[in-house]
């Protein structure tokens, strides 16, 4: 394996050792406390009240349009970045292009402002 | 650079490495849950807090843990216990893929990629997985509610985050975190050589617009909205109980002080800032005794960081959903997108 990639092993390193240190400590835990399951504590908790249907319920999906935006926005970033770690090489047309890429992105949140999608309604 | 006498094999490494990460991700944690959770909220509000284990309290933290331990387990009998499980894991995990790209040092790194705050800003939001699969997956009203504002919650914020972190990446000329830190170093302002550059001055703004961002990423009051305990009891976590519970809640301050670390590389000047007057500019004529100093840098800029979040949390009322909402998208991200161009602008014409 490339010493490139072997750097990124260690990201993998540091997940596995996230679920480790978590399982260990939730093993730990397992073997001190207490398990009397029953009826009463396996009903979703809704302020003492019964619960009324499913938990699962409907809902209004009201971050939807921020999720479509959020991709669009997070999209056009990635291509900001490489661009934005080598100003200094593109010069003067880098600049302009981007510079038109960023009114073009302000421009499509200005358009779903004007149609009042940024309202959580 | 450190030559060692013996040559370390790679598990030696890595196994060093894990030690280094857990100590990095836990023990801020630690420190700012007893320093300003307990503390400095209680001093706040006229009170002493915890003061019985340990003098002054210090032990309180095992005291907690152990506590804690003890709970049952309980989960819904309608949830869907597989991934209500898995849920806290993924939380913690987003934590640590988080600090893997934190340098403390010349050499005390853990990783030196060339894209480090790229990587980081992405594994960033895998906390929202994690979030939005508790939501889910208790069967809970409360907790699908909190799952669904935390997700509109942390994309909405994960942007303005991005485009601020933007300008510091235009100013450097680099992804590399190491390279953020040597051009923050290197640079004087007013014939101050000590003091560097830090990009706090000349991006004041990036700054400012990426500590909200933190504050609305950990779900800290005023952005508390997810876990609004007046009206959604305790949003996504209303179902968990002991250790998982626990495990939501480390995570939780463990991400505000890798947050904070990653804040001070970008715009403190890292682990070198108040030393740069030994008049180094580039990464091969640092001392080697950096090392140790420059984790005790990054650790009370840390603090200072933390300090900033926590007094912001414990002093404003909470914002409201919509207003939250449009504060990010009305505010944030066009600030952030003009702050990116005037940088650039800025960046070709000098």
């Amino acid at each position: 394996m490339s010493v490139y990639l072997r750097e990124y092993l260690t990201v993998v390193w540091f997940g596995v050792a996230a679920l480790a240190i978590g399982g260990l400590l939730l093993g730990l835990a397992a073997l001190v406390r207490p398990s009397k399951p029953s009826y009463d504590k396996g009903i979703a908790y809704e302020s003492g009240v019964d619960p009324v249907g499913i938990g699962w319920s409907q809902s209004q999906i009201r971050y939807y349009v921020f999720a479509l935006l959020f991709v669009i926005f997070d999209v056009e970033a990635v291509f900001l970045f490489p661009w934005a770690a080598n100003v200094e090489r593109y010069g003067t047309f880098g600049l302009v292009v981007m510079l038109v890429f960023i009114v073009l992105l302000l421009d499509g949140l200005v358009y779903a402002w004007k149609r009042g999608l940024l309202r959580w309604v | 650079m450190i030559q060692f006498a013996i040559e370390i094999p790679y598990w030696g490494q890595s196994l060093l490495r894990v030690l280094g990460g857990l100590v990095a991700v836990l023990l801020p944690a630690g420190t700012i849950v007893y320093l300003f959770l307990f503390k400095m909220m209680s001093f706040m509000q006229s009170r002493l807090g915890p003061m019985e284990a340990g003098p002054y309290g210090s032990l309180q933290l095992v005291a907690e843990v152990g506590k804690w331990m003890q709970k049952e387990d309980l989960a819904p009998d309608a949830a869907d216990h597989r991934i209500f499980k898995m849920a806290p894991l993924i939380v913690l995990l987003s934590t640590f893929l988080l600090v893997v790209i934190v340098p403390f040092g010349p050499d005390a790194y853990f990783t030196n990629f060339s894209v480090g705050i790229f990587l980081g800003l992405a594994v960033a939001s895998v906390s929202v997985l994690g979030i939005l699969i508790a939501g889910w997956a208790s069967a809970n009203k409360y907790a699908l509610l909190g799952g669904l504002r935390a997700a509109g919650q942390l994309i909405a914020y994960e942007l303005p985050m991005v485009l601020a972190v933007l300008g510091v990446v235009i100013q450097a000329g680099s992804m590399n975190m190491q390279e953020i830190t040597v051009a923050q170093n290197t640079g004087s302002w007013f014939g101050l050589d000590w003091f560097g550059s830090p990009f706090i001055v000349t991006q004041f703004v990036g700054f400012v617009i990426f500590m909200i961002a933190v504050q609305a990423e950990l779900t800290q009051a005023p952005f508390d909205m997810p876990i609004a305990e007046s009206e959604l009891v305790s949003g996504y976590m209303t179902e968990y109980s002991g250790f998982r519970f626990l495990i939501f809640f480390i995570a939780e301050f463990a991400t505000a002080g890798v947050f904070a670390f990653i804040a001070s590389v970008l715009f403190l000047g890292g682990w070198g800032i108040p030393f740069s007057w030994f008049g180094w500019d580039n990464i091969d004529q640092v001392p080697d005794w950096m090392n140790l100093v420059g984790p005790l840098i990054m650790f009370t800029k840390m603090l200072v960081l933390t300090f900033i979040i926590m007094w912001v949390r414990f002093s404003f009322p909470r914002f409201r959903e919509d207003q939250l909402q449009t504060f990010a998208w009305k505010v944030l991200i066009p600030l952030a997108l003009l702050n990116t161009a005037i940088t650039a602008i800025l960046k070709v014409a000098f």
